[in-house]
């Protein structure tokens, strides 16, 4: 359809050299072709060499990577057999990339400015003289706001969305051909993420460019690609249309990946796929997916199967393709578990309020009025076994509240009280070890929170001591307990966090929580830094847990999917202030507020026919509005001064469920609609 | 960012009087006084007394800290125990020399630092790495009596090209130093080198390594142009510390060194000053060796604030 491949690559083989000095393939016999106007995305958990085929797609390899075999072609020669000054000119020029992490990939000591220059010095046609004009146009291309300002910034002093957007003017710098985008959105906001991909397939449809997405992300896949390319342990698995590979995917592996997903529209948990991806570089013989597959048979474990046509267009690495349509295609998980809503309360937040700042003696001796609290009015209340939900952007103060029930910041204002009515002192330094025991937390990054010297039997025994004083066999058997609680084995006593999975890695860490026999767990972020499939084995297993001694749970996640998979209770956070709150269907449900119906609406789905919609431009990095509604200034449906003077009544709906907004809640629904 | 190098400023100033107060205080602490060192055996009845109240001993410690910290603010460090020398002149020349010394084997040492250290990060695990690498670790590890009697040895006495034994006086003209100069620089010079070119090595491989540079890299930046825009300014921040610690440690005299050169500089005056139990000119010295390592740790913290953007505007927000 469009005309000859802009990037051809033909059997292409990338390995490492391992320790006993034999070649470890990464990749294995890769074959991908993109055209003019097209979009191709490569999807495939981490370890599956998606990242390292888009780089190698540029010429580039990762320090100890070597091209075994195959090429790639760019403009009719192997760009691996191209002299430094051709790749040069190729990388950035006819090839763009736009990096997954860019707060990292801009260099912190240059200006955005003089980064962007150096793009336009080195690929642009243009004379010196109208470079500046150009660096402007292209920030506006990118629809930044004021890009005069941003050209003067360090890349630190922007937000991560706009960091995203200088990065794409950056690519756009060289008019490029095609794109590569590792990852483009993965760590942003809901919000930011839809803004983005909505701007990177105008942009690439107004240049008739190819482009090449990364992601592990099927929602952004079926957002902006044409085809899919599935990549596991470094082959090729699947290839089709998005549409076709997302309805009745072809392979095995695509089906349980789509079925570990969370969706907005499904009442049951994902499914986890069961075992691990193999280690980059592993020898095999046979299909690679063999050992997790239900449908394996000998032939798979013995022989490599060949890429073969599929159902539709798809093609797909299996010997029995036809035995896959059999396979159920997400939904029918677990039910999520509910738990008592009407308990006795095991934790109470009265209008507590966190201020980072402390005005200097300067400030106080003048009476500089101080900037608003970075989290303020935060009243609610936690029932035994309840599990509340926690959403929000980045910078809604979801985070800082969780620390500051934890102990590890003080509340400015405001009393936290736990069920029996004792107040918590402010600080963990202060509080007796028997409301320590009672509150444990789960962090984001298990690589972060366990320490690495420490075996999983000594990172279990220290709770066990400290608050139950175990010792010896008693000590031995409750670890046990709680690892098989966990779903792991006693056999994990002995190993190290590095020798864990991230899943397995963060399964230890909720154990340790519960080795205190905590009254209430706070989950910040516990999925985030894992993969969709092992996401969904984690998320199994919290709502088995919920059941468990009544234990309550705060989960804070910025993912609205796995917030409603989870929870009883949610509540929506805008820059500190609670917006919303109520029961999970209440919430995702009819009438809700403004902000809920930004979030939600901005959600990504891995389904070709759900297209998000974008109410309000995405977050930018201001603190909170002194007086009025917090959401003022990207609310869709601002009704006027009213908005800004006043701060919103909170308007009951019944059963607990309550809206901040001066709108009256039957009006809402229809305004926001219109 | 001004208020913030003030502040710096004013932190470093209550250092050096926080310092001046230990050492007088220890000073006072010690069994004797100046009256007694110079007495020796004498040091008794009429003859004690009478020297304690002409040197002023006998006023309380109070009074007679101030009049001595006033004296240093004025630049005056009063007189030696034997009264008969001004400090400030017998030092002012010391610290001329010392600093000559310090400036000829940094101007040397901290560029070629820099530039092995790059290139062998540049260059990991290569050749050029191990070769560079091995050297500085040796250069480190030999005492410097042993580096400097060797350089005695070769360019001294078998190559004859400089004199063995120098007796030049503290206050000769700069020009005058030369040859014992270019010898006692050269092995403070090798002393330093490993500990900057360490820490830039592993700096630039750390940089090296990073997003930023692979993006550079896939943006077709050129890749000398990266080594040296995008990867050294980076690489560089960390260095800034140790390379002041090591300007610190030369500005405040090399007694070794100093000594085996008979180069008259302030090490070399400390030395001769404690075995002689002049207190005042150890004070002095010390006075002024404190306030150079606080100055010049100043002069790092205020350079990173300058070269680093993130540091510039984080110690901004969070004040």
């Amino acid at each position: 359809m469009a005309g000859p491949p802009l990037i051809d690559i033909r059997k292409l083989c990338i390995g490492f050299r391992g320790r006993a000095g034999t070649m470890l393939p990464v990749l294995h016999e890769i074959d991908l072709t993109v055209c003019r106007g097209q979009s191709l995305g490569l999807v495939g958990e981490s370890g599956s060499g998606k990242s390292t085929l888009a780089l190698a797609a540029m010429g580039y390899l990762k320090h100890g990577l070597q091209k075994l075999s195959g090429e790639v072609i760019h403009d009719g020669a192997d760009i691996f057999a191209r002299s430094a000054s051709e790749l040069e000119k190729i990388r950035g020029g006819r090839l763009g990339l736009i990096p997954q992490n860019s707060g990292q990939a801009l260099t912190p000591t240059l200006r955005i400015g003089q980064q962007i220059h150096e793009a336009l010095h080195l690929h642009c046609a243009l004379p010196e003289g109208e470079h500046e004009a150009r660096a402007i146009d292209l920030l506006a291309q990118v629809r930044l706001p004021d890009p005069q300002a941003i050209l003067r910034r360090y890349p630190h002093e922007l937000s991560g969305g706009q960091q995203q957007r200088v990065a794409i003017a950056m690519a756009l710098a060289g008019e490029p051909d095609a794109l590569l985008l590792d990852e483009p959105t993965t760590g942003l906001d809901v919000t930011t993420q839809a803004h983005i991909l909505e701007l990177l397939r105008d942009l690439a449809a107004a240049r008739n460019m190819a482009t090449v997405y990364v992601s592990h992300d099927l929602g952004v896949i079926a957002r902006v690609c044409d085809r899919v390319q599935v990549l596991y342990g470094g082959e090729t698995m699947l290839t089709g249309p998005t549409a076709e590979v997302l309805r009745d995917p072809a392979h095995p592996y695509a089906r349980g990946l789509l079925a570990s997903i969370p969706r907005l529209s499904d009442r049951t948990l994902p499914r986890a796929l069961e075992g691990r991806p193999p280690p980059p570089g592993q020898r095999r013989r046979g299909c690679a997916f063999a050992a997790r597959c239900g449908l394996a048979t000998e032939t798979c474990h013995a022989e490599r199967p060949p890429m073969i046509a599929g159902a539709g267009a798809q093609n797909t690495r299996c010997f029995y393709p036809d035995r896959v349509a059999g396979m159920d295609a997400g939904g029918g998980g677990a039910v999520p578990g509910h738990g008592a809503s009407d308990g006795p309360a095991a934790l109470r937040l009265a209008d507590v309020a966190v201020r980072y700042d402390r005005p200097g003696l300067l400030a106080r001796l003048r009476r500089v009025p101080r900037n608003p609290a970075t989290v303020e009015g935060i009243s609610l209340h936690l029932r035994r076994g309840e599990t509340l939900g926690m959403v929000g952007e980045s910078g809604s103060g979801k985070s800082t509240i969780l620390k500051t029930i934890a102990g590890l910041m003080s509340p400015a204002e405001g009393r936290i009280a736990l069920g029996d009515g004792s107040l918590l002192n402010a600080t963990v330094e202060q509080r007796r070890p028997d409301q320590l025991r009672r509150i444990q937390m789960v962090f984001q990054n298990p690589d972060d929170s366990l320490n690495p010297r420490q075996t999983v039997a000594e990172i279990l025994s220290q709770p066990l001591r400290l608050y139950f004083g175990l010792r010896g066999k008693a000590l031995q058997g409750r670890s046990v307990e709680l690892l098989e609680t966990v779903r792991l084995g006693a056999h994990y006593l002995d190993r190290r966090p590095g020798q864990l999975s991230g899943g397995e890695k963060q399964r230890v860490a909720v154990a340790r929580a519960f080795a205190a026999g905590p009254e209430i767990v706070l989950c910040d972020e516990i999925t985030s830094a894992l993969d969709v499939s092992v996401q969904a084995a984690v998320l199994e297993l919290l709502n088995d847990l919920k059941g468990l001694h009544g234990t309550a749970f705060i989960f804070v996640s910025h993912d609205l999917t796995i917030v409603r998979a989870l929870s009883d209770r949610v509540a929506v956070l805008y820059q500190g202030r609670l917006c919303e709150i109520g029961p999970t269907a209440a919430v995702y449900g009819a009438p809700s507020h403004p902000y809920t119906e930004v979030l939600l609406n901005a959600v990504l789905e891995p389904d070709p026919e759900h297209t998000p919609r974008l109410l309000t431009e995405d977050a930018a990095d201001l603190s909170p509005p002194a007086r009025g509604c917090p959401f003022q200034r990207r609310c869709p449906v601002k009704c006027g001064r009213i908005c800004e003077v006043d701060a919103p009544p909170w308007q009951e709906t019944g059963d607990g469920h309550a809206i901040r907004c001066h709108i009256p809640l039957a009006d809402l629904p229809r305004r926001i609609a219109g | 960012m001004l208020a913030l190098i003030f502040r710096r400023l004013a932190l470093g100033l209550i250092t050096v009087w926080l310092v001046s107060a230990i050492i007088f205080l220890g000073v006072e602490a010690l069994p004797g006084d100046a009256c007694t060192a110079i007495l020796e055996r004498d040091a008794h009845g009429e003859a004690l007394e009478k020297c304690r109240a002409a040197m002023g001993l006998n006023t309380p410690a109070l009074p007679r800290y101030i009049a001595w910290a006033t004296g240093i603010l004025q630049g005056d460090f009063g007189l030696t125990a034997s009264g008969q020398e001004h400090i400030s002149e017998l030092v002012g020349y010391r610290v001329r020399n010392s600093l000559l010394l310090a400036a000829g084997a940094l101007s040397v040492g901290i560029p070629l630092s820099i530039l092995l250290g790059t290139m062998a990060g540049l260059w990991r695990d290569r050749w050029i790495d191990i070769l560079f690498s091995t050297g500085a670790i040796l250069a480190m590890t030999i005492p410097e009596f042993v580096s400097a009697t060797v350089l005695i040895l070769i360019f001294a006495i078998w190559l004859g090209w400089v004199p063995a034994i120098v007796l030049t006086p503290a206050d000769a003209r700069p020009l005058e130093f030369f040859p014992e100069f270019i010898l006692a620089s050269t092995v403070l010079t090798l002393l330093m080198i490993a500990h900057i070119m360490r820490m830039v090595r592993s700096s630039v491989i750390d940089v090296m390594a990073s997003d930023y540079v692979q993006m550079a890299t896939l943006k077709g930046v050129p890749y000398w142009r990266i080594v040296f825009r995008h990867a050294l300014p980076n690489a560089l921040l960390p260095a800034i510390n140790v390379i002041a610690l090591t300007v610190a440690w030369l500005m405040g005299g090399v007694v070794v060194v100093e000594v085996v050169f008979n180069y008259p500089g302030l090490g070399r005056l400390l030395v001769d000053a404690i075995s002689g139990r002049d207190l005042p000119v150890v004070q002095a010295i010390t006075m002024i060796v404190a306030a150079t390592y606080v100055g010049v740790n100043l002069v790092a913290d205020i350079l990173s604030l300058l070269l680093n953007p993130r540091l510039r505007s984080h110690q901004m927000r969070s004040r």
